[in-house]
Formats: structure tokens, C-alpha cells, sequence
């Protein structure tokens, strides 16, 4: 009998501290660190059009800064509230472990050696970027498959050549390479018609041909024969932050999904569809359990828009850089950037 | 009656000096073809500067953009500079991040560096004292609050957001600053006969002198935070700071030791002999001749400080060169010639800077050249 008290005693016990357990899991240390200070800080790049980079007012912005300005907004319901500190690609992983920053947002490619070896996570794939060719327009090539034979402008000993090799031999395509030291020389060979074919990733493709003087006589070919994937970084070990930078990331892609815009959210607040009464907090609480608020969605919607809203503003079609969506539309589009439900 | 046929009463008109040695060919003759070699040399240079001066000049006016020009002008073939491009961006060279409603605050700290340290640099300018109290302790505390903030009801502006030629400055002129000073402590302990002191210099100055510079910013921006407790950072600003100010002094004590070693052992027996202390000996005898000697190698070394500010890109700081480099993929002013435009303004501030320091110090060394004439 009293064998039987004890072990309920004892189980009772165990079910408390398992619970306050899960309590802390919520809290993290590094949010409320940031709500002491008063600003998220996100490590950026040196300056990668459309990625991370001053515009013409000398202001951070681009799809990455959008990321942490979003955090911000999730968090402050300002999305201001961030410092940015340029890295440079030795040290970004650095400054993330010695907590220099908060979060890394810096066209960072989720490999499995960086995500289990280096004490880090990647939140998940803001910009699936891969390798792509751009040709001339008057060459009537549509696909990368019509480029048997044709002269590949390629810069040696990087893994660009390695994947354009091994992609023309997958496809029993005649490989034919024009090989240079210099990333700028590989273009101004392009330019100069040395080579039929330019390849490299295909933002930087796309940041490249802006610089032509006649930018639309060239063509950048739907097929992407590599996968970089990028995305946001943040420490291990800290949960509940990744909830928080992951989650914010899902409500950008949910948000694009239900329809639910910059411009339309304040309507869309006194909509019926469940699925966008939870997103905006109008049904349900999502954001406290995660140490937000219960607007964290709308907060984050309102000052930056969704998803596809902040693709189109730095990469998208109409930008200067000009890169379709292809993967990176949502999965009903036919791309593969997919949020879980928020319920 | 006199035998004198012919008695001179004026001085005869002097004849014109041979042809072969005035006037514009004997010139020509005497430092241009003077032999078959230097003819052949004289028609290469000048079919040269014949190629180059016109493409030159075309790259730079004839087919360049000029300011105020449209990015559509600079996306054309075979178009010169795009200076529009140049134009446009200025103010991210000159000011890096900094909030374009506080531009006024660096103005003010680049006015007083020019209103205060001009003077300094100007012999005949009086309140030599007052002027170097101001520049020395004054300058540097307003520069930090009004650079900085968060006080007196200006907006806080954290370092990362400085940059541009501001960062370049703020580098070279608190680095010469200290330097000099730092080198000369260091060059003395060098030379002291007090075991701990000489051992800590030369232990210090061999360690700075045997690595880059590259790597002393390389460990303070990715060792040093490793170092510290999570969540501790030390500004970034403040880390090259350090880094370029400790690089240089080691180098600056060298120069000063190698002035110090050219005096000659008499004068430190002389200044002993009448009585003087240590310092005084140093301060009143020794180092004015010393340095005096080095002035080129002391010149050499801020130069070499001035431009290697543009390391500091490696803990993340934009300086000038950064900054343009920056802007060099800025979209919106994509064009054929956007980067090579940038490169050609730095490399014009940066001459313009090293340019007048170095005529500076030749207008010192000729002021201080009291007999020592070579």
C-alpha cells in the first residue's frame, strides 16, 4: 500500500518536472536576451544584390535582411529593430557561436557537414538557389539539353565545372569547356563571344547579366543542375529560439499560400477561412506558447508582406535581377517551398 | 701722337651662344636623343603616350558619363567611366551605414579635423599649445560622443553602421596619433638597460614584425570572440583599431631605433656630462636629432598605415575600398563600367591622401635640414 503511494508520489513528481521541462523548452535565452537589448542582430553579407546589400538610401535590404527585419517585426512588431553585421564567409560561423549574432542570414548553403558538425541549424530554405546557364537570345536555345557541343564559359577548379561535367555526361551531351582563373574573366569571355554558354549560380547569373550592356539579349535557361539550398542559421542548442526563427519563416510561406498580403491583411483579419483566423491570431493563440505575442503572424504580414511579396521585391521578375520563381514557388505553384499547417 | 691703332671704348655685344647648345634643339638633342638608344627610347615613349593619352582621355571625359548622368547612359558599349555612378553613391563612400538624417555629425567631426589639425600642421600658426590640447583631448571625446551618440538627445549610431571614408579616416589619424608616440616608447625600452622592459620591447616588436597584418585582424575578429564569454563582444571598430595601431608602432619603434643608433655616442656623453637625466637626455638631445633623420621612414609608415586601413574589411568594417567594392555590385547601376569607376575614385582619394602627406614631409625635412645637407 504504501509501496503504491510512494510510486504514484513518485509519478506525480516526475509528471511535474516533466511539465516544467516542457516550460522551459518555450523559454530561450537567446529571445530574451534580444528583448533586453532591444534589437534582433542578424550577420549579413558583404553585399549581395537582391540577397543582402545598401539600397540607394543606404539602408540594409534585400530577401535575407527581409528575414531578420521579419523576426524583428514578430518580435517588437517593429521591423527596424535590427542591427546588421557584415561577414565575410570564414568568419560568419564564428560569429554565430561566440554569439556575436542572433541569427545568420547570409546565402549560407545548408550542407548535412555544416548543419551536424558545427553547432548550428539551419531554419529551413528562404532561396533554393542552383546552378543554371545563361545563353545569348539570337541562339534560340530553350533548354539545356539543346547545348551539345556549344562552348561553356567556366571558371577551373570550382565545383560549378565539376557539376556542369557531370550533368552534360548524365545527359550524353558533348561537353566543351573555355576554362578561366577569374570569375571575371570567365564573363568578359562570355561578353566578347568567346563561348556560347555562361555558367554559374543562377542569382549570380542573374546579378551578372544586369551588368551587360544589352541585358535582354541574354536568356537564362530553366534548368537548375545543383542544389543550394539557402537559408537562415541560428546556434544549436537553444529550442525555443529555432522555433521562433523557424516558425516566422513558415508564417512568410503560409501567408502566400492563404492569399493573405501586406496590403490585405487589416481585411483579411475579419476572414472566415480557420486556416487564416489562426495565422493572424484571430482564432487560437500560436505566438505565446513560442514567446511572441498572439499577432506575431500579423505583425509580420503587415510590415513586410508574404513570401512570394518579398521574393518579388529584391529577385523577382520585375527586379533588375529578374529571377522567376521556379523552385522557389510555393508547392500548389508547382515550386517546393511548403509550410506545416499552423494549427 | 699716339701708336694705338684701335683702343676698345665699350664693351663688344656678346654673341649668341652656339646653336647646339640653346634653344629648343639643343635641348631636344641633350636630354632626348642624345644617343641611338635614347632615340629609339624617346620614339617608343612617345608612340606610347601617343596610344595611350587618347584612350585615356576618352575613358575618363570624352566617352565617360558625367555626374548627374542616368544608368542608361552608362549601359551602352564601349562607354568611358560612369561617374554618374559615383556621384550618386558618394555619400555611401563618404559615410558607409550612417543614418542619412545624421549626416551633419561627421560632417562636423571632418570640419573640426580640417579646422583644428590644419593649424597644428601649419609652423607659423600661433596658440600651438591651445591648438594641441584641443586636437589631442578635446577632438577625440566630441568626435566619439557626436560620431556615437546616445547622449545629450542625439540618436545612438553603433559603430557597424560608420564607415566609408569616415572609417578610413577615424583609422589612419587615431593610428599616426599613437603610433608615433607608442614607437618611440618602444624603440627607448629597446634600448634600456632595465632587463624587464628591454626583454617585454623586443619580445613585442619581434612578434608584431613577424606576422601580417591580415593575420592580427584575421584573430581579433574570429579567435578573440572564442575567447570571450558568450554574449561578450568588443566593437568591431575598436578591434581594428587596435590591431592597426599595435601593427604600426612595432614598425615605427624600428625607424625611431635606427634614427637613435645614427647619433653619434659623443652627443649622449655630452648631454650626460652636463648633468641631465634620463628623459631629459632623450627629450632634448637625442630624439630631436634622431628623428629628424627618419623622417622619410617615419612618412613611409603612416603612408603604409593610410592604406592598409583597407584591411580592416576582414572584421567586417566597410572603409573606403570596402564601401566602393559594396556599391561596385549595387544593381541599380549595373553597367559595363560601374566597377572599374569605383576603383579609379578610391584609388583617387587614397592618392590624394598619401600624395600630401608625403609632400608634407618633404617641406619638414627641408625646414629641419640645418646642415646636415648630404
Amino acid at each position: 500500500m504504501i509501496k503504491s503511494l510512494l510510486s504514484v508520489a513518485l509519478a506525480a513528481g516526475l509528471g511535474l518536472s516533466a511539465s516544467a521541462a516542457y516550460a522551459q523548452t518555450a523559454a530561450s535565452p537567446t529571445l530574451d536576451a534580444i528583448k533586453a537589448k532591444g534589437y534582433v542582430q542578424c550577420g549579413v553579407t558583404g553585399g549581395v544584390p537582391g540577397f543582402s546589400a545598401p539600397d540607394s538610401n543606404n539602408v540594409w535590404s534585400g530577401l535575407e535582411v527581409d528575414y531578420c527585419r521579419a523576426l524583428a517585426a514578430a518580435i517588437f512588431n517593429n521591423p527596424d529593430s535590427v542591427r546588421y553585421t557584415p561577414l565575410t564567409s570564414q568568419e560568419r560561423f564564428t560569429a554565430l557561436s561566440a554569439g556575436e549574432i542572433d541569427v545568420l542570414s547570409r546565402t549560407t548553403t545548408w550542407t548535412m557537414s555544416r548543419d551536424t558538425q558545427l553547432g548550428i541549424k539551419f531554419i529551413g530554405t528562404m532561396f533554393y538557389d542552383g546552378q543554371g546557364f545563361m545563353v545569348r537570345k539570337a541562339d534560340n536555345i530553350a533548354s539545356a539539353l539543346d547545348l551539345s557541343g556549344a562552348a561553356v564559359c567556366i571558371e577551373s577548379g570550382t565545383t560549378t565545372e565539376l557539376n556542369a561535367a557531370d550533368y552534360f555526361a548524365a545527359n550524353n551531351l558533348e561537353f566543351n569547356t573555355v576554362v578561366f582563373v577569374d570569375q571575371d574573366e570567365v564573363v568578359k569571355a562570355y561578353e566578347d563571344g568567346r563561348c556560347d554558354v555562361y555558367t554559374t549560380d543562377s542569382s549570380a547569373l542573374a546579378a551578372e547579366r544586369s551588368k551587360f550592356a544589352n541585358p535582354d539579349d541574354h536568356i537564362i535557361l530553366p534548368e537548375i543542375i545543383s542544389k543550394e539550398p539557402l537559408g537562415p542559421v541560428v546556434r544549436q542548442g537553444d529550442d525555443g529560439w529555432f522555433n521562433i526563427a523557424r516558425w516566422t519563416y513558415f508564417a512568410l510561406l503560409e501567408a502566400e499560400e492563404l492569399g493573405v498580403t501586406q496590403a490585405n491583411v487589416d481585411d483579411m483579419l475579419a476572414s472566415d477561412n480557420p486556416a487564416i483566423k489562426r495565422l493572424l491570431g484571430v482564432e487560437g493563440d500560436f505566438g505565446t506558447p513560442i514567446g511572441l505575442t498572439k499577432d506575431w503572424a500579423y505583425q509580420i504580414i503587415k510590415a513586410l508582406g508574404n513570401y512570394g511579396e518579398i521574393y518579388d521585391r529584391h529577385v523577382g521578375p520585375d527586379t533588375p535581377i529578374g529571377l522567376a520563381r521556379g523552385l522557389n514557388a510555393l508547392w500548389k505553384d508547382g515550386g517546393i517551398q511548403y509550410s506545416p499547417p499552423i494549427r | 701722337m699716339t701708336d694705338i691703332a684701335f683702343v676698345r671704348s665699350e664693351i663688344a655685344p656678346a654673341m649668341p651662344a652656339p646653336r647646339r647648345v640653346t634653344g629648343i634643339l639643343a635641348w631636344l638633342q641633350k636630354n632626348l636623343f642624345s644617343s641611338v638608344t635614347d632615340s629609339i627610347l624617346t620614339i617608343l615613349a612617345v608612340l606610347f603616350l601617343l596610344w595611350l593619352l587618347p584612350n585615356l582621355y576618352g575613358f575618363l571625359i570624352g566617352r565617360a558619363v558625367p555626374p548627374g548622368g542616368t544608368v542608361e547612359q552608362c549601359r551602352v558599349e564601349n562607354v568611358g567611366a560612369c561617374w554618374a555612378y559615383v556621384a550618386s553613391e558618394i555619400e555611401f563612400f563618404i559615410y558607409g551605414f550612417y543614418p542619412m538624417a545624421e549626416y551633419w555629425r561627421p560632417n562636423i567631426v571632418f570640419a573640426m579635423l580640417a579646422l583644428l589639425g590644419l593649424p597644428l600642421l601649419i609652423p607659423k600658426f600661433p596658440f600651438k599649445i591651445a591648438n594641441a590640447v584641443l586636437f589631442f583631448v578635446v577632438f577625440p571625446i566630441a568626435s566619439v560622443i557626436l560620431l556615437s551618440g546616445g547622449m545629450f538627445g542625439l540618436k545612438y549610431v553603433p559603430t557597424e553602421q560608420w564607415g566609408g571614408l569616415l572609417v578610413t579616416l577615424i583609422i589612419s589619424v587615431v593610428g599616426i596619433c599613437t603610433a608615433l608616440p607608442l614607437g618611440i616608447l618602444l624603440a627607448l625600452g629597446r634600448q634600456s638597460k632595465l632587463p624587464i622592459i628591454k626583454t617585454l620591447c623586443v619580445c613585442f616588436i619581434e612578434l608584431i614584425r613577424a606576422v601580417p597584418l591580415i593575420t592580427v585582424l584575421f584573430m581579433a575578429s574570429i579567435m578573440l570572440p572564442l575567447f570571450m564569454p558568450q554574449g561578450m563582444t568588443v566593437d568591431k571598430l575598436l578591434r581594428a583599431l587596435v590591431g592597426v595601431t599595435l601593427f604600426s608602432s612595432a614598425y615605427m619603434a624600428e625607424v625611431v631605433r635606427g634614427g637613435m643608433q645614427a647619433i653619434g655616442r659623443g652627443q649622449y656623453e655630452a648631454a650626460s656630462a652636463l648633468g641631465l637625466g634620463y628623459w631629459k637626455r632623450m627629450g632634448f638631445v637625442i630624439l630631436p636629432q634622431a628623428l629628424k633623420h627618419v623622417i622619410p621612414g617615419i612618412v613611409g609608415n603612416f603612408i603604409s598605415l593610410f592604406k592598409d586601413t583597407s584591411l580592416v574589411y576582414i572584421v567586417g568594417m566597410k572603409d573606403l575600398l570596402e564601401a566602393v567594392k559594396t556599391k561596385n555590385d549595387a544593381i541599380e547601376w549595373a553597367a559595363p563600367t560601374q566597377a572599374i569607376s569605383g576603383y579609379i575614385f578610391a584609388a583617387a582619394v587614397f592618392w590624394i591622401f598619401c600624395f600630401s602627406i608625403s609632400r608634407y614631409s618633404r617641406y619638414w625635412e627641408r625646414r629641419l635640414n640645418t646642415g646636415h645637407k648630404r
